[in-house]
């Protein structure tokens, strides 16, 4: 096999693993979607919030500690013990429930019946508070994820394919971890939605709030486990995505790779969520694979790169322009 | 007693369907207009001009650009950034390509051009809506920016890959250019307001206009009444488009005199306007300037009380900036959801009717 398409074969896996970390993210879109019709923005800004609070407690960091030094003159910044791995997780969970019922009570629960793109922009401004207050928390400095999770190239794959191609793929250990947490996630959701008591009064919810309201479904409490859930997958999204580049502001930024992902897949579809992600992720390596190699320059007298920022975009316009609902998505019914 | 409309006869149809029908609200409405064209510019210095006035003014016209769609024709926007930023790069090329042109002339062209870029990323939103449409106007954005970032031919070939403003001159006076003087870039882009809001005023109490709100309020009622959805909502991009687009302009060429795309018009900016609204009042023309005059405003004043006054660090201050952003966001959509505009409208039916509430 030549070596360009050895090449590109390496990019389409690579994208594929990166495209399963967008869908990580895309998932807790979907839940609160389907759940409350939220269109959640601030999904990406969980992500950030979660990481951040995981490795605060987990060095034992006090928060708050930039302002109550700029307050009171003081030189506070860590407590004198660290926490645990395990007992760091759980506390961050709490931490997250406790915010999705922060959200319930102080924001959902006065906007019920609003339009959808009130909803949206109230979201839009969560994220923007959550921003804030995480970095008033524990301040905006980049940080490292201190979990045993494995990362660097994986050598059996390096080294089969190298017995078979004579080129060592690089596969990143991290990507394989995610990808295998990204599945189970699904299946786990799946079940959870399918066959427990709360799984399908969360269906019931989405299907449709009123019905699910008069046969004596609690709405807040739905929502705040749906929030709470979505914060969690939130928390798995911002550990991987953390430990990949480290937890600092720009994790937020993942809202935006995902939000293609679902317009792909279809805001209402966990399927489309994960396969809507593999797609855009092989997409856009191999589109920046294909525009920025020199035989791309020699038939077309130019070459493109740094692509990936629009190309989900652009991919997922021209495909909505075909079908308005994405993949997977509830077909559109309109009625007068 | 303070607000009354007893003794204001109207004795002609187009007296009553004037704009502000009130007289107290007409004298106010001159006495701002005075104020602004023959007071500020004598009074006004490079600080205010530079930090709040100019900011504010330009702001305004990208946040009426934006209310057009959003407010009254209820398409919701991603892409304003990069649609400030074809507005920025039209000037751009234009001063450069046409040394002669007025700079009043090349401010409109860039709008123009940015009206044909709108209509173009408008196409798809006859078949896509909502949320969907949403995130498909930020493919404007991306593809925008980066598209202004990779081809040399935007920027003209220059080493730092910024494009800065050649000086040039309205009436004699300097409106553009590193010696420009503060009053007259403040009536330059004052006048571009006023002529402006103008337009949007009108337009959108007129047949356009009401075909814009038909199809905000339900798009396949509205087609079946009789209004073209294709050339409706084509006109709300290209006129918005267009308000955006002379907004990019100014901000380029008046207000930063040099800008890097992907830090001038990056996505913060498109949100920037998105909250302006909001937090101002969607589909409100008067909403669009209070909502512009203070997010411009409140940046301001709290970096003047954390850091002028307390002396706490910049990051702090920028990080309780966010803090209150979102907060007040939260806040406006919770008490509020149609913004400050619609809580002037129920004052100003409690002053009508005050002190006696019946």
């Amino acid at each position: 096999m030549s070596d360009q398409l050895l090449y590109g074969i390496e990019a389409a896996i690579n994208g594929l693993m990166t495209g399963v970390m967008y869908s990580l993210v895309a998932l807790g879109f979907v839940l609160i979607f389907k759940a409350s019709g939220i269109f959640n923005y601030a999904q990406g800004v969980m992500a950030l919030f979660g990481a951040l609070t995981l490795v605060g407690i987990q060095s034992g960091q006090v928060p708050f500690s930039h302002l109550i030094n700029a307050v009171f003159g003081t030189k506070i910044h860590h407590f004198s013990w660290e926490v645990p791995a395990v007992a760091a997780i759980l506390l961050t969970i709490g931490v997250m429930i406790l915010f999705a019922w922060m959200v319930e009570r102080f924001l959902l629960k006065h906007l019920v019946n609003q339009e959808p793109i009130i909803l949206f922009m109230a979201t839009i401004g969560l994220a923007y508070f959550m921003e804030g207050v995480g970095d008033l928390m524990w301040g905006s400095d980049i940080k490292k994820i201190d979990l045993p999770i494995p990362q660097g190239i994986n050598e059996t794959i390096d080294s089969l394919t190298y017995d078979w191609f004579g080129y060592g793929f690089y596969i990143d250990n991290l990507d394989i971890t995610a990808a295998i947490i990204a599945v189970f996630l699904v299946v786990a959701l799946t079940i959870f939605s399918q066959y427990s008591t709360t799984g399908r009064a969360l269906r019931a919810v989405a299907d449709d709030h009123q019905a699910a309201l008069s046969v004596g479904i609690s709405l807040r409490s739905i929502w705040v486990i749906v929030w709470s859930i979505a914060g969690f997958i939130a928390l798995v999204a911002g550990v991987m995505w953390g430990a990949k580049s480290g937890v600092q502001f720009s994790l937020s930024l993942i809202t935006l790779k995902a939000l293609p992902v679902l317009m792909l897949g279809g805001f209402t579809s966990i399927p489309g969520a994960i396969i809507g992600g593999m797609i855009i992720g092989v997409g856009e390596k191999v589109f920046e694979f294909v525009v920025s190699s020199s035989w791309f320059g020699d038939a077309m007298g130019f070459t493109m790169n740094a692509t990936e920022n629009w190309f989900a975009y652009v991919l997922a316009l021209l495909f909505l322009v075909f079908r308005p609902q994405g993949l997977f998505g509830d077909k559109i019914i309109e009625r007068v | 007693m303070l607000y009354r409309e007893a003794g204001d006869f109207k004795k002609s149809y187009a007296e009553d369907s004037q704009t502000f029908p009130l007289k107290l609200d007409r004298y106010g409405y001159y006495a701002i207009l005075a104020i602004a064209f023959l007071v500020v510019p004598f009074v006004i210095n490079d600080y205010w001009a530079s930090a709040v006035l100019i900011p504010f003014l330009i702001w305004s016209i990208a946040s009426l650009g934006l209310n057009i769609l959003t407010g009254y024709c209820g398409q919701l926007s991603l892409g304003t950034g990069g649609f400030m930023a074809v507005g920025a790069y039209a000037s751009y090329k234009l001063m450069t390509s046409f040394p002669d042109l007025n700079i009043m002339i090349i401010v409109l062209l860039s709008g123009a051009i940015t009206a044909s870029v709108g209509v173009l990323f408008g196409l798809p939103s006859l078949r896509i809506k909502g949320f969907y449409l949403a995130v498909a106007t930020l493919a404007a954005q991306f593809f925008l920016v980066w598209l202004f970032n990779k081809f040399e031919w935007f920027y003209n070939y220059s080493a730092s890959g910024q494009i800065s403003a050649p000086t040039r001159s309205m009436l004699g006076f300097e409106v553009t250019g590193a010696t420009a003087s503060a009053p007259a870039k403040y009536l330059f882009c004052l006048v571009l307001v006023v002529l402006l809001a103008w337009v949007a005023r009108n337009l959108t109490r007129g047949r356009i206009g009401r075909s814009w709100m038909a199809i905000r309020d339900m798009d396949i009622a509205a087609e079946i009444i009789g209004v073209n959805p294709l050339k409706t909502k084509l006109t709300a991009f290209a006129v918005s488009s267009f308000f955006i687009g002379v907004a990019g302009a100014l901000f380029f060429a008046v207000y930063l005199g040099a800008v890097e795309v992907g830090e001038a018009f990056g996505i913060q900016k498109s949100f920037l306007v998105l909250f302006m609204i909001i937090i101002g009042g969607l589909g409100s023309i008067l909403g669009s300037f209070i909502g512009a005059a203070f997010l411009v405003l409140m940046p301001v004043l709290l970096k003047n009380i954390m850091v002028g006054m307390l002396g706490w660090p910049i990051d702090l201050a920028a990080h309780i900036e966010l803090v209150t952003i979102g907060f007040l966001i939260m806040l406006t959509l919770v008490l509020e959801p149609h913004g400050v505009a619609q809580l002037w409208r129920v004052t100003k039916q409690k002053l009508r009717l005050w002190p006696f509430p019946h």
